[in-house]
């Protein structure tokens, strides 16, 4: 029966991670992008939360909770309204665990998963982006190919989250055409980190360039079965950080457009800016729907490719929209660092660019 | 729980009217466009006995009462339904949606504001006998949105009203007062100095000496329905026809108040008749693209989507993000809450997304899409009028700004 309730468990755990965003992660999202560095202090705050732990079983030493991406997606939106850059880092390992939980063997998930449930942070990071124009998910570059009953893998990746700190990074690769997951451990040989990314946006979070050259691995690091449904999850974890970024600069420019005066009112009062914020509001309530839909057919076991990615390219194009707005309210303001919308503006931007980089 | 899945129930009812639409409307869709002004006088007398009369409307906000004592554990899905309903009739045909025997916006006044003698008297008539409608009249040549402009006028004279006025693009306003014997709520000033309070609504009931069609507009789209204009002249009507308290002063929660709550109800049956008309667009350019073996890759990066795969892909998403907004505009009158907010929003995106996604439909079409041998252009004739009664997609911008900003409507205007 349709309804738009969030049933307890799911309010309890958005609210959990909204006060955190707003009272942990806000705070220091200017001095994460400006120093372009994530405090560790923020990092284990939020590993505490149990984001990555909840969702394994309690033999692997997690929490033993589920995996549904409709509670992600409310978790996302949070995490993304507090700030991208911390929310991309603190969720990271999940690029790790959840291709694991998915698709791996008894065997993967005993030898990866303890490690992602101690009491502090691990990182874990996934290699799919690759840098070139017209970079598909379906047709990657990097190559898996077989040798002497082993893998060779090939290539070139980029923005690869937190790529020298990782415990373990999932390459994404084509074998025989096919894109494939394996899971590559950090001391690898074959596999190195060129040099963190310097990037328009999300400036805090340590991205990197990977190279893989003559990258040997066993077999038995291949993750079996199809990785369509950890995309659809990236699609619908980025919509929702989307809508949460979104929030964030709707906010600041409505609250800045009640208290500016101009010409004797409020600017908030004069249509030209009133109709801007409204239709601001409109697209992010939209956009989160969508996104909540294609949660809830993924989490019904259903091929949910179709509305992710809907989700996934609309809420791009309105994150880019609604802070383009936000910025555009403040006017000059809105220029300056001082005020957060710029940054928003900047990380908007992102979501058009962004495949995989986080995980609902 | 969140859940987008609709009940076994609504599924059944969905199917059902699905093959009404598809059976029944669409072949005489065409006819009833190019002949204006002409009644598809059988399809409305099946409609009649089929549906008894009742509004195809979900009803509004239901009381604890209701909500509780419907005899059932489970919660109304009554408006979420009428969404459902309405998609499926407009995307048969939104004019001949339009056209069917019913209370209409004219009985949810009545239901909304009226006293329980006004609901028999009013209302009872649509349980029975030949096919009825109701209306309601608020426009008038000199204003449209800015409704607390109202020039009619409704002077007390003993026993009766006697209204005094012109009001244009009444939607089945001739079929209510001279082709069934049906009625029209009047809005009316009984004091134009008081401004809004003044405003009153009015039943007049067909075959009021003084009232008069005349005129029934020719139009763009939803042909098939009928845009009427009534003058009253001397009109006099009982005085215990006045929704609500007469009086100007006092807290007014039903007369004025009472009509515009109805609007909530309103603003996301009209979005959910875009939503349908928009479907049958979508529906069509789908099987026209798949027939000539164009495919569409939805995960496809933007540089290998052909521009045709990107428009069709930004078409469904915006259909879709409408027909959700209008799913929780409804979800939420099921559950009681207040959704001034929620039905603006809705309203205003899915009369602008169908009004586009419409156009690029016959856009994509081309030469066959122009054409009218096929009923394209006539979708995004019908598509446009969504964007523009009960609330142009402005004034319910206006509306959503108003409500986010916490401003009233003397500080945004």
């Amino acid at each position: 029966m349709i309804s738009f309730e969030p049933n307890e468990d799911q309010r309890m755990m958005r609210d959990t991670v909204a006060s955190f965003a707003i009272n942990q992660v806000r705070p220091i999202a200017r001095d994460a992008d400006e120093s372009c560095q994530i405090p560790d202090s923020i990092v284990q705050q939020a590993w505490e939360l149990g984001l990555i732990q909840s969702a394994i079983p309690e033999e692997h030493g997690g929490y033993g909770g589920d995996r549904s991406a409709v509670t992600s997606a409310l978790v996302c939106e949070e995490l993304g309204y507090g700030d991208l850059s911390i929310a991309l880092h603190v969720l990271a390992p999940r690029l790790v665990t959840y291709p694991v939980l998915e698709l791996g063997s008894d065997e993967q998930k005993n030898e990866v998963l303890p490690a992602y449930c101690g009491d502090s942070f691990v990182a874990g990071t996934a290699a799919l982006m690759e840098p070139a124009m017209g970079f598909d998910v379906n047709q990657l570059s990097v190559t898996a190919s077989r040798q002497n009953g082993d893998y060779v893998l090939d290539g070139a990746k980029c923005y690869v989250p937190l790529g020298p700190d990782a415990r373990h990074t999932v390459v994404y690769a084509a074998e025989d055409g096919e894109t494939k997951a394996f899971l590559v451990g950090s001391d690898t040989p074959g596999l190195a980190v060129v040099e963190r990314e310097k990037i328009m946006g999300i400036k805090g979070l340590a991205t990197y360039e990977l190279k893989l050259d003559n990258c040997k691995i066993p077999a038995s690091a291949r993750l079996e079965g199809d990785v369509k449904p950890i995309f659809n999850r990236s699609r619908i974890a980025l919509a929702s950080l989307a809508v949460g970024v979104a929030r964030a600069a709707f906010e600041y420019a409505r609250d800045y457009a009640k208290d500016r005066h101009a010409f004797g009112v409020p600017i908030a009062q004069k249509q030209a800016i009133a109709f801007m914020l409204a239709e601001m509001a409109i697209e992010i309530d939209a956009t989160r729907l969508l996104a909540w839909e294609a949660a809830w057919k993924l989490d019904r076991g259903e091929d949910a490719t179709r509305e992710s990615c809907l989700a996934k390219n609309y809420a791009a194009d309105m994150v880019l929209k609604v802070t383009d707005n936000a910025v555009q309210v403040l006017g000059g303001h809105g220029y300056i660092r001082d005020h957060m919308v710029e940054l928003w503006l900047r990380n908007g931007r992102g979501f058009a660019t962004f495949e995989g980089l986080a995980l609902a | 729980m969140i859940d987008f899945e609709m009940s076994e129930d609504m599924k059944g009812m969905r199917d059902m009217i699905n093959q009404v639409a598809e059976g029944t409307m669409r072949p005489i869709s065409r006819q009833y466009d190019e002949e204006e002004h002409t009644d598809p006088v059988d399809w409305q007398k099946m409609m009649w006995d089929v549906s008894k009369g009742t509004s195809v409307f979900g009803g509004g906000p239901q009381d604890k009462k209701e909500r509780s004592g419907n005899g059932s554990s489970k919660p109304s899905e009554r408006n979420v339904g009428a969404t459902v309903t309405i998609e499926e009739l407009s995307w048969g045909d939104a004019g001949l949606y339009l056209s069917i025997p019913n209370p209409g916006l004219g009985g949810a006044a009545v239901s909304a504001a009226g006293t329980p003698d006004q609901k028999k008297r009013f209302l009872e008539r649509f349980g029975s006998g030949e096919p009825k409608w109701a209306a309601m009249a608020i426009t008038e040549p000199g204003f449209g949105s800015d409704s607390a402009a109202v020039a009619t006028t409704a002077v007390r004279d003993g026993d009766h009203w006697v209204l005094n006025g012109t009001k244009i693009f009444c939607t089945s306003g001739h079929r209510a007062l001279e082709k069934s014997e049906g009625f029209v709520v009047v809005w009316a000033t009984v004091d134009k100095s008081a401004g809004r309070a003044g405003i009153k609504a009015f039943v007049v009931d067909h075959g009021t000496p003084g009232v008069t069609v005349t005129k029934v507009e020719d139009k763009l789209g939803i042909r098939c329905s009928d845009t009427a204009a009534i003058v009253l002249e001397d009109a006099r009507i009982p005085l215990d026809n006045v929704l609500g308290d007469p009086e100007v002063k006092g807290p007014d929660k039903k007369g004025f108040k009472g009509a515009m709550a109805t609007f909530d109800a309103t603003r996301p049956a009209v979005a959910a008749s875009a939503i349908g008309i928009g479907r049958a667009a979508v529906d069509f350019v789908r099987d026209e693209l798949a027939k000539a073996g164009v495919e569409i890759h939805y995960d496809r990066p933007v540089m290998k989507q052909s521009a045709l795969e990107r428009d069709f892909m930004e078409m469904e998403a915006n259909l879709q993000a409408a027909r959700l907004l209008t799913w929780r505009a409804a979800w939420m009158m099921d559950r009681g809450m207040q959704n001034n907010l929620e039905a603006s929003m809705c309203k205003s995106k899915a009369g602008l997304a169908v009004t586009q996604v419409t156009q690029k439909a016959v856009e994509i079409l081309g030469p066959l899409g122009y054409s009218r041998k096929i009923l394209l252009e006539k979708w995004m004739r019908d598509a446009k009028i969504n964007d523009i009664f009960e609330g142009t997609q402005q004034i319910n911008l206006l509306i959503v700004a108003r409500r986010i900003l916490d401003y009233s409507s003397k500080e945004l205007n």
